[in-house]
C-alpha cells in the first residue's frame, strides 16, 4: 500500500505541479488537485506505464480520487 | 524542415497521398505508409522513399476498423520510436443521387472517410501526448465546405472531417498537438480520373486560376503543416482549390 501510493504521489506531483502534502488518499483530482478532465487522462496513461497494466476507458472513468487509484491499483497487481 | 521526425500517412499508396509521402520524406522525415488494398503500389511509394535516404515501411490497414488501426499505429511506434505527424487522407468516393443512395454507400463512405479519422486521431493521441508535441492533418474537401449534388455521403463525411478538426485541436491545445485541415479542390488522381471529361470541363470552368491542381500542390501545404513553421496555427480548414471557393 505505502509503496503503491508512494508512486501514485510522485506522479501526481511531477504531473499537476501540486505539493505532495496536498496529495492526500481522498483528494479528488478534478476538485482538489486542479486537474482537467484531459489531465486525468494523462495520469491515468501513466498510471498504466508505471504499473505495467492497462486501465480500461469504463474503469479509469471510475477513478475520481487519488484512493480510488491506489485501490485500484492494488486489486490488480 | 522535417529531418529527426517521423510520420504516418493514411492512403499513402496512391494519388495524393502518395505525393504527402514522398514530400514529408524529401524533407526530412521517416514515412510509414498506409495502404488497404494495393500493397504493390505502396511499396513503390516506400522504394521512393528509401531513394531518398529516409526510412519508410508500408502497413495495410482498413481506416474503418479500430483494432487493425490500433495495431498498425503501435507498430509504427515501435518501429520509428515516436510519432510526430499523422496525415488522415484515405478516402473513397461512391457517388449518387440522395434519392437513389443505397444505404451501404452512405455507410462506407462515412466508415472511412469520417470514422477513418476519428480512428487514427485516437490511436495516436496517447503518443502526440507523451511526446507533448504532434502534428494531426487531415484531407477534407472543398465540398464538404460548399456542397455538391451526387456526393451526399462524401459531403457529410468532409464536413464531419471539418468540425472533428476544430473540436480536436481544442482538446488538444494544451499539449502543444496542432490539428488542421486542408480542403483540395479538384485535384488530378484516380479519383477524378473516372469522372466524365464532360464534368471535369464544366468544373475547369469554375477554376479562378483555370488548371486542375496537382497532388504535390496539397502536399507541398501538408509539408508546411507539418513544420514548425505553422506552429501558431491550429483548428484551420486551408483551402486548395484555385480559388473555386472563397469565404
Ligand atoms: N482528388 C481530388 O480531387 C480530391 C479533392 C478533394 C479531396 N480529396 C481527398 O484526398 C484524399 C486522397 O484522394 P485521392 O484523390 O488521392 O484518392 P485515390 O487516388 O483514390 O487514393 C486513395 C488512397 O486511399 C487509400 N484507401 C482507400 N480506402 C482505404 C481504407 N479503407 N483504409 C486505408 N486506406 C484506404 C487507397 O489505398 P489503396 O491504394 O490500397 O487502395 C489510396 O492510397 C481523399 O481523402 C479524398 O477524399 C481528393
Amino acid at each position: 500500500m505505502a509503496d503503491v501510493l508512494e508512486r501514485v504521489t510522485k506522479i501526481i506531483v511531477d504531473r499537476l505541479g501540486v505539493d505532495e502534502s496536498e496529495v492526500k488518499l481522498e483528494s479528488s483530482f478534478k476538485d482538489d488537485l486542479g486537474a482537467d478532465s484531459l489531465d486525468v487522462v494523462e495520469l491515468v496513461m501513466e498510471l498504466e506505464d508505471e504499473f505495467g497494466m492497462e486501465i480500461s476507458d469504463e474503469e479509469a472513468e471510475q477513478i475520481v480520487t487519488v484512493g480510488d487509484a491506489v485501490n485500484y491499483i492494488q486489486s490488480k497487481l | 524542415m522535417l529531418s529527426g521526425k517521423t510520420a504516418l500517412v493514411t492512403g499513402g499508396s496512391r494519388g495524393i497521398g502518395r505525393a504527402i509521402a514522398i514530400d514529408l520524406a524529401k524533407n526530412g522525415a521517416d514515412v510509414a505508409v498506409n495502404y488497404s488494398g494495393n500493397e504493390e503500389k505502396a511499396n513503390e511509394v516506400v522504394k521512393e522513399i528509401e531513394s531518398l535516404g529516409r526510412k519508410a515501411f508500408a502497413i495495410r490497414a482498413n481506416v474503418a476498423n479500430a483494432d487493425e488501426v490500433n495495431s498498425m499505429v503501435n507498430e509504427v511506434i515501435e518501429r520509428f520510436g515516436r510519432l510526430d505527424i499523422l496525415v488522415n487522407n484515405a478516402g473513397i468516393t461512391k457517388d449518387n443521387l440522395l434519392m437513389r443512395m443505397k444505404e451501404s454507400e452512405w455507410d462506407d463512405v462515412i466508415n472511412i472517410n469520417l470514422k477513418g479519422v476519428f480512428n487514427c486521431t485516437k490511436a495516436v493521441t496517447r503518443q502526440m501526448m507523451k511526446q507533448r508535441s504532434g502534428r494531426i492533418i487531415n484531407i477534407a474537401s472543398i465540398v464538404g465546405i460548399a456542397g455538391n449534388a451526387g456526393q451526399a455521403n462524401y459531403v457529410a463525411a468532409k464536413a464531419g472531417i471539418i468540425g472533428l478538426t476544430k473540436t480536436t485541436a481544442k482538446e488538444l491545445a494544451g499539449r502543444n498537438i496542432t490539428v488542421n485541415a486542408v480542403a483540395p479542390g479538384f485535384i488530378s488522381t484516380d479519383m477524378t480520373d473516372q469522372l466524365p471529361e464532360q464534368i471535369r470541363n464544366e468544373m475547369l470552368k469554375q477554376i479562378p486560376l483555370g488548371r486542375f491542381g496537382e497532388p504535390n500542390d496539397i502536399a507541398n501545404m501538408v509539408t508546411f503543416i507539418a513544420s514548425d513553421k505553422s506552429s501558431y496555427m491550429t483548428g484551420q480548414t486551408l483551402c486548395l482549390d484555385g480559388g473555386m471557393v472563397m469565404y
